[in-house]
């Protein structure tokens, strides 16, 4: 078991023939998921690693029965890409876009939510069941299947935790990036719920950040709701207020945000949360050796 | 995101008809006297920089006379104005804003911004104007009122009902509900991610009036939005951050001696956090991307160099698609092409990891190569110390 993505996820990659879409469409493959269809307007018949490019999403899925997207398109027509895939019935849209403006982002959610649709992102690495499928640009060899599930704001933080919990043998279930930006369509809640029904997951991971109150709400629902135990680390705790750290959701502002509170809110709620993190495989491992 | 100018953002409102007071901007002595002649005094004087607090810090006087204008412009054009919001650097005002001064009555707070809670768009509103939100906040709670508004449909008339009912207008208040509506328009048509008018104000003969006026751009936007984009006063920024920007990473200046340099935002505050818990201070936030190419690399040794304070770097890259021995090599390449003359600790995992450290080894540059994030992140401030 695992969550959301597996290995009968049957994948359309949107903006397939682009330098990005293109390249990871191929390790994506090779890490053995069924990409099954591409699409960007315009070049239909055309093939990119053996898969097949379609100019409309809806010719795609009828053609090849993708039911998941991966979305590789520059930002100023990520709205109209998800919107595309969303009417030709995909249930699972994955954005890797960085860079989408933030009204884009607040219409898409409204639209994503009203239908129904699972959307991760968008400026996310994307989502990955160990051993079985891979949707997004993560480096796959990191990841082995296991029992802990993951969710992050940052990529490469994904990736330093990851290493970690494969390399303390507990290795994951299913990881994934929610996505670096102020509005994303998935939050940590949806994620612990699923990871909480999931029975191959023994554990969940929170990497989180400065800005926003995700971190806090999530705290509040994992009080109530989650029997599972659940770790977190959460970063910029030296970073200034008012300043983006990289990701665009990253800022602290109007003195709300900041890493204190999130760290006290999780802890209040019985989650362990790791200060150093370099420490992070070895505090699950002495955590969940003792059951 | 991109902030404007006050004059800026009144130009707008004004443009899409909301009422601000009558004003031009003076770059000097002699062209505030001009102006305030023109208006004639009482004017304000506004400092135009991209911080707020300006009041408490002497940046907006009044002047009763063209003479006194100039004056007072004299001691404000070209000088660092330290606020609240500045940090203690400052900034220097090179503009200010001479307008005519207006007879109050009272004084309404009025803002949008996009609430990460509710995923929308949300005007936040008192009648306790003239204060910081943040004071209205702690102070007065009930006197704020928070609307959201549902994007695919936008403002509807039962919440300009409501907001002009709690801001103490009469509900055939058309300015009133004018304001409201437009000020959401302004902020859809133009992507903000913040407009805020404190004070919005009753003037004595009855009509309303953004006395001040703050808009901030979403930068994802700008490239539907290239009116805004022009109107960026690339002065009131960091040079490095805006150098940084150029080669599209991102970088932001901090206060230590520790120069950092990492793959992924993420990871970059992880790092920054890790060497503040072994005791040292980051000088800079530096994400190199997810690429980290030998250019990039380059290019963040020599924005970190800049600043002087820099006694020690820490590189800490986690390769997955990119390999480390890549990024090794691109490490060598940038401190033979920048004068590197601080000690580096470099941390690398991931793809081709070994082959990197070989590589390391053999370069005619002493880096402090390690295994160990941890280790590294020690040893840095180690080195920053005993530089």
């Amino acid at each position: 078991m695992s969550v959301c993505v597996n290995e009968s996820t049957k994948v359309v990659v949107q903006g397939i023939t682009g330098k990005e879409g293109n390249f990871h469409a191929f390790q994506c493959k090779q890490y053995g998921t069924q990409v099954v269809a591409g699409v960007t307007p315009g070049k239909e018949g055309e093939e990119v690693a053996g898969i097949p490019v379609f100019d409309t999403v809806q010719k795609a899925a009828k053609e090849t029965e993708a039911n998941t997207s991966l979305i590789f398109v520059p930002p100023s027509f990520a709205m109209d890409s998800v919107l595309e895939a969303i009417d030709a019935g995909i249930k699972t849209i994955v954005c890797i876009t960085e860079g989408i403006p933030i009204m884009d982002m607040i219409k898409v959610r409204t639209v994503v939510k009203a239908e129904g649709v699972t959307f991760i992102g968008p400026n996310t690495p994307g989502i990955i069941t160990a051993g079985e499928a891979k949707l997004g640009i993560m480096p796959g060899f990191i990841f082995k299947k296991g029992s802990v599930g993951i969710m992050s704001r940052s990529g490469t933080l994904l990736y330093e935790v990851a290493d970690q919990v494969t390399k303390s043998g507990l290795g994951e279930s299913t990881a994934l990036g929610i996505g670096g930006d102020p509005i994303i369509g998935t939050d940590y809640i949806y994620w612990v719920k699923l990871f909480e029904e999931d029975p191959q997951t023994k554990a969940i991971f929170i990497i989180g950040e400065i800005g926003g109150m995700m971190e806090e709400q999530t705290a509040e629902f994992i009080q109530s709701n989650i029997k599972k135990p659940v770790f977190a680390f959460i970063s910029g705790r030296t970073a200034p207020p008012g300043k983006r750290m990289g990701h665009a959701g990253a800022i602290i502002m109007g003195g709300k945000g900041g890493a204190e509170t999130k760290i006290k809110a999780l802890r209040k709620a019985g989650v362990t949360v790791i200060e150093n993190i370099t420490e992070v495989g070895k505090t699950m491992k002495e955590k969940m050796s003792k059951g | 995101m991109i902030r404007l100018h006050e004059y800026q953002a009144k130009r707008i409102f004004l443009s899409y008809g909301i009422s601000v007071p009558t004003g031009y901007v003076a770059f000097s002595p002699d062209d505030a006297w001009k102006i305030a002649l023109e208006l004639g005094p009482p004017v304000v004087l506004k400092a135009q920089i991209h911080a707020g607090g300006r009041g408490l810090a002497g940046g907006v006087k009044i002047a009763k006379t063209a003479d006194e204008a100039k004056e007072v412009a004299s001691q404000i054009l070209g000088k660092k104005l330290v606020t609240a919001q500045t940090g203690s650097q400052g900034i220097v005002v090179k503009r200010l804003l001479v307008e005519e001064a207006v007879n109050i009555d009272r004084e309404i707070y009025f803002s949008i911004i996009v609430d990460r809670k509710t995923c929308k768009p949300a005007i936040i509103a008192s009648p306790a104007g003239g204060m910081a939100i943040e004071e209205i906040a702690k102070n007065h709670p009930e006197q704020i009122i928070t609307e959201p508004i549902e994007p695919i449909v936008g403002i509807m008339p039962y919440q300009i009902r409501r907001l002009s009912d709690f801001l103490g207008f009469d509900n055939n208040n058309k300015e009133a509900a004018h304001i409201f509506t437009t000020l959401y328009k302004i902020f859809v048509e133009k992507d903000c991610r913040l407009i805020e008018t404190n004070p919005l104000v009753l003037c004595k003969n009855g009509s309303l009036m953004a006395i001040d006026a703050k808009m901030s751009i979403d930068e994802d936007a700008l490239f539907r939005q290239k009116d805004m984009a022009r109107l960026w006063d690339i002065t009131q920024s960091d040079p490095s951050e805006l150098e940084a920007q150029k080669y599209k990473l991102s970088f932001v200046r901090l206060n230590g001696n520790i120069g950092c340099m990492v793959n992924g935002a993420g990871l970059s505050m992880a790092t920054m956090d890790l060497i503040k818990m072994h005791g040292g201070e980051p000088a800079n936030f530096l994400d190199v991307g997810g690429k980290a190419t030998p250019e990039t690399i380059a290019k963040g040794f020599e924005i970190i160099l800049n600043d002087p304070s820099v006694r020690a770097i820490l590189v800490n890259i986690f390769g997955g698609i990119v390999r480390c021995d890549r990024v090794a090599d691109g490490i060598i390449k940038a401190v033979q092409q920048v004068n590197v003359n601080v000690p580096v600790a470099i941390r690398l995992a991931g793809t081709n990891r070994e082959e990197a450290i070989s590589i390391l080894k053999k370069a005619p540059f002493k880096f402090s190569v390690m295994d160990d994030l941890n280790e590294a992140a020690k040893e840095v401030v180690k080195l920053a110390k005993s530089a």
